[in-house]
């Protein structure tokens, strides 16, 4: 007996978009100077709306904005005060839960599960947490009344638009900074009504101002001189260009970059269990995930059940309309990225490696990519080094768990990584010997506001989540310890 | 009568006191200009070997007990005391202050490694957290070693500046390479004599003599260095050597006495998901 599921989409009749959208600055909606370009669903190339491309004197006006109200408002405020902003902005994001969702799932193509189940609840959870540190700061680890740095650049990416947006501005605010912030390109929807947020919240006048654009505006919010420091989530690439353009300046940056995470099967996993991570571990968000477990690496003795077990289970992805409630993989987010993903999968078969994609039927408009996986790979071949940044998984294969270490620390990266096993001493010892700054044992891709996020080596700058993320948008004020007669 | 015995200045190197592989050596003088010594001159292969070195050293200084770092770092303490005098010696020559302030150079920079053997035990325990998470795990955050640590020494004293920079970088279980005070490199050799017999692992810490404008660049872009400490790299050459230091990302820091942030500044926190059920 054959089983079918019915569609069952959800309603977009919950969100209005404009058929155009100006800049938030200061409070207000002013047009930019940079002229417009439009904003597409990826599901169908449906143009939603069209939004500002945000000039350099548009981030000049944003940067002055900000700055007003920092040294006038912001920085005056009573912490408690500015806590309670960070409630309201909490309370708000989850009254209009619904409507985030839909309008994530439309502007960035990821099933609408996802964005209702862990994009949106994440963002408003991100501003709670924080918002209980605002008038808690002398225990954030830094000293005593630790200082904020005043004007921060914060530039985000297109994979978690609102969630990424929730990362960077709610430990800002609640540190006491105030922020320009410049969402993706091809995802702006959801930061421009967050504008709205704000203004529902009350939140005083140029405390956060948000930009839209494409690599122009964020390159002219980093090079702006009235920013004290920037926040960047993105391509490693992207971060060696920011990291060269303040080398000159006074201005800090956190950076959180790529990602070719390792995700290793033990043979004593649970196997079945293991299995579903992996699929979450590289089909969750469409791949679109720095922390994506990118790199399988299965013990050889399990090497043949995992695989069967892997394919057999990628066959019932479903794949297509993200608004569908039963849809697990959703459109890639742009044609662009597609392209990229084109390009990498086709060297790995011209390098060698063994391509097998789930035989699902893909939309006709739109961006797509079926799930795919590599074996046969190995470490020099570019889809075991390159952040592939889509629904591609690359296979390969160890025998000891020195042997895992080694593979799965053999890259620049080192941002997460994960661990299948039913031996708790196990799990501790090949976390302790990974090069990357989370792990997840038994699961896979789980984020919470409490918990530090960030990567080793070229992964990144710094941490984001829990009492360390607050460390990036602090002056530190510890005290040099003094020899004669010590403290 | 008798002739004294010169020491030969040499570079330190995983362990060893080889010569410049490039066979230069530069003279370094008194402030009034007086003959001191030949030191040797090292080169980029000099430094690249000195990043070899300090690369092997690091898995097991990194994975060495906390408690035996401390142990390691308080017995550098115990001997540099012995050798107080010959310190102190080289201070007044090299620098031309008097044996009271060359006295209480020596003093700082033996009480700073006892500063910093005691927080070997300590840090992660101040700066780990654990993190209460929506879900069935036990989450905790760990801050461990970051790898390989380039360091410019202070260029204002000889000794206690190559402390300041040496002692917070391994006490976390980094391995570190760094670039003496150009001027008056005596002590720094002096010293690497005190950390050869003092049971720390071969390669844990290197010391280069030489040129600071010529090694800085060549370290600040070795794409197996993580991390710099520019404390005593000029200030006009600190955007250059920031860029370079772009290509791998490298953590560049620059800081003023001793501190636990200068422990930190090395470190990499780790987050850990561990499941809970049965």
């Amino acid at each position: 007996m054959e089983f079918t599921y019915a569609a069952a989409p959800e309603s977009r009749s919950v969100v209005d978009i404009a058929p155009s959208y100006k800049l938030f600055i200061n409070g207000d909606w002013v047009a930019g100077k940079g002229g417009t370009f439009p904003t597409i669903n990826p599901a169908t190339e449906e143009v939603l709306s069209k939004v500002t491309q945000g000039s350099a004197s548009d981030i000049d006006r944003a940067v002055k904005a900000a700055r007003n109200a920092y040294t006038k408002i912001w920085s005056k405020l009573p912490a408690k005060e500015r806590g309670k902003y960070l409630f309201r902005i909490a309370r708000i994001l989850q009254e209009r839960a619904r409507e985030f969702a839909v309008l994530e799932t439309l502007n960035n193509g990821k099933p609408i599960r996802e964005s209702r189940d862990v994009d949106i609840p994440l963002a408003a959870a991100h501003f709670f947490y924080h918002a209980g540190w605002a008038d808690k700061l002398d225990y954030a680890g830094v000293g005593k009344s630790p200082k904020p740095y005043g004007v921060v650049g914060q530039i985000i990416p297109w994979n978690f638009p609102l969630l990424m947006l929730a990362w960077k501005i709610a430990p800002a605010l609640a540190t006491g900074n105030t922020v320009v912030l410049k969402p993706a390109e091809t995802t702006p929807l959801t930061a421009l009504l967050f504008a709205e947020v704000c203004q529902q919240a009350d939140l005083p006048d140029g405390v956060v101002n948000i930009v839209t654009g494409d690599g122009r505006t964020g390159a002219a919010l980093v090079n702006h001189p009235g920013i004290d420091k920037i926040a960047f989530t993105g391509s490693t690439e992207v971060g060696k260009i920011i990291a060269r353009a303040i080398a000159g300046t006074e201005k800090k940056a956190t950076l959180e970059l790529g990602g070719k995470a390792a995700n290793i099967i033990y043979d004593d996993a649970a196997i079945d269990q293991a299995v579903e991570g992996i699929i979450n571990g590289i089909f969750f968000n469409q791949g679109h995930v720095c922390c994506a477990g990118s790199r399988l690496l299965v013990q050889e003795s399990v090497y043949g059940t995992v695989l069967d077990k892997l394919q057999e289970r990628m066959a019932k992805i479903r794949v297509g309309d993200p608004m569908d409630k039963n849809t697990d993989l959703g459109a890639i987010n742009s044609a662009a990225q597609l392209a990229k993903i084109k390009e990498l999968t086709s060297a790995g078969d011209s390098e060698g490696a063994t391509r097998w994609s789930s035989p699902c039927e893909l939309p006709e408009k739109g961006f797509w990519f079926a799930p795919t996986i590599f074996t046969g790979v190995t470490e020099s071949h570019r889809i075991a080094r390159e952040e592939i940044f889509g629904p591609v998984l690359s296979v390969l294969t160890f025998r000891t768990p020195a042997e895992a270490i080694e593979k799965a620390n053999a890259t620049p990266y080192g941002l997460s990584a994960g661990i299948w096993s039913e031996k708790s001493s196990k799990i501790l010892w090949t976390a302790q010997n990974l090069r990357a700054g989370v792990i997840w044992s038994n699961t896979f891709n789980k984020f919470d506001p409490a918990s530090p996020f960030g990567g080793y080596k070229e992964s990144g700058w710094g941490r984001e989540g829990g009492r360390h993320g607050l460390h990036g948008y602090l002056l530190t004020t510890q005290k040099s310890h003094s020899q004669k007669g010590g403290k | 009568m008798r002739l004294d015995v010169k020491k030969t200045y040499k570079l330190f190197i995983g362990g060893q006191f080889p010569r410049s592989e490039s066979g230069r050596s530069y003279e370094i003088t008194s402030p009034k200009g007086v003959f001191l010594a030949n030191a040797a001159q090292a080169s980029r292969k000099d430094l690249r070997d000195a990043v070899t070195a300090a690369r092997s050293a690091f898995s097991n200084w990194s994975q060495a007990t906390a408690f035996n770092r401390g142990q390691i770092l308080y017995r550098i303490a115990e001997i540099m005391e012995g050798r107080r005098d010959q310190f102190i010696a080289e201070i007044v020559a090299c620098e031309g202050v008097n044996t009271k302030k060359a006295s209480e150079q020596v003093d700082a920079a033996i009480d700073l490694w006892v500063w910093y053997a005691g927080w070997c035990d300590k840090y992660i325990s101040v700066a780990g957290s654990q993190n209460p998470i929506a879900g069935p795990f036990y989450n905790f955050t760990t801050p461990e070693a970051l790898g390989v640590i380039g360091a410019i020494a202070d260029q204002k004293s000889s000794l206690v500046g190559l402390v300041q920079s040496i002692a917070p970088i391994i006490t976390s279980g980094n391995s570190a390479l760094i670039i003496a005070n150009e001027k008056s490199p005596l002590s720094a050799i002096t010293l690497s004599e005190v950390l050869a017999t003092s049971d720390l692992h071969a390669g844990v810490v290197n010391i280069l003599t030489g040129k600071v404008a010529e090694l800085a660049p060549w370290m600040a872009s070795h794409m197996d260095i993580d991390g710099i400490d520019l404390s005593g790299a000029p200030r006009k050459s600190a955007t250059e050597l920031k860029s370079l230091a772009a290509d791998n990302l490298k953590r560049c820091h620059h800081f003023t006495g001793e501190s636990l942030e200068r422990i930190l500044a090395f470190t990499e926190s780790k987050t850990v998901w561990h499941p809970i059920g049965v």
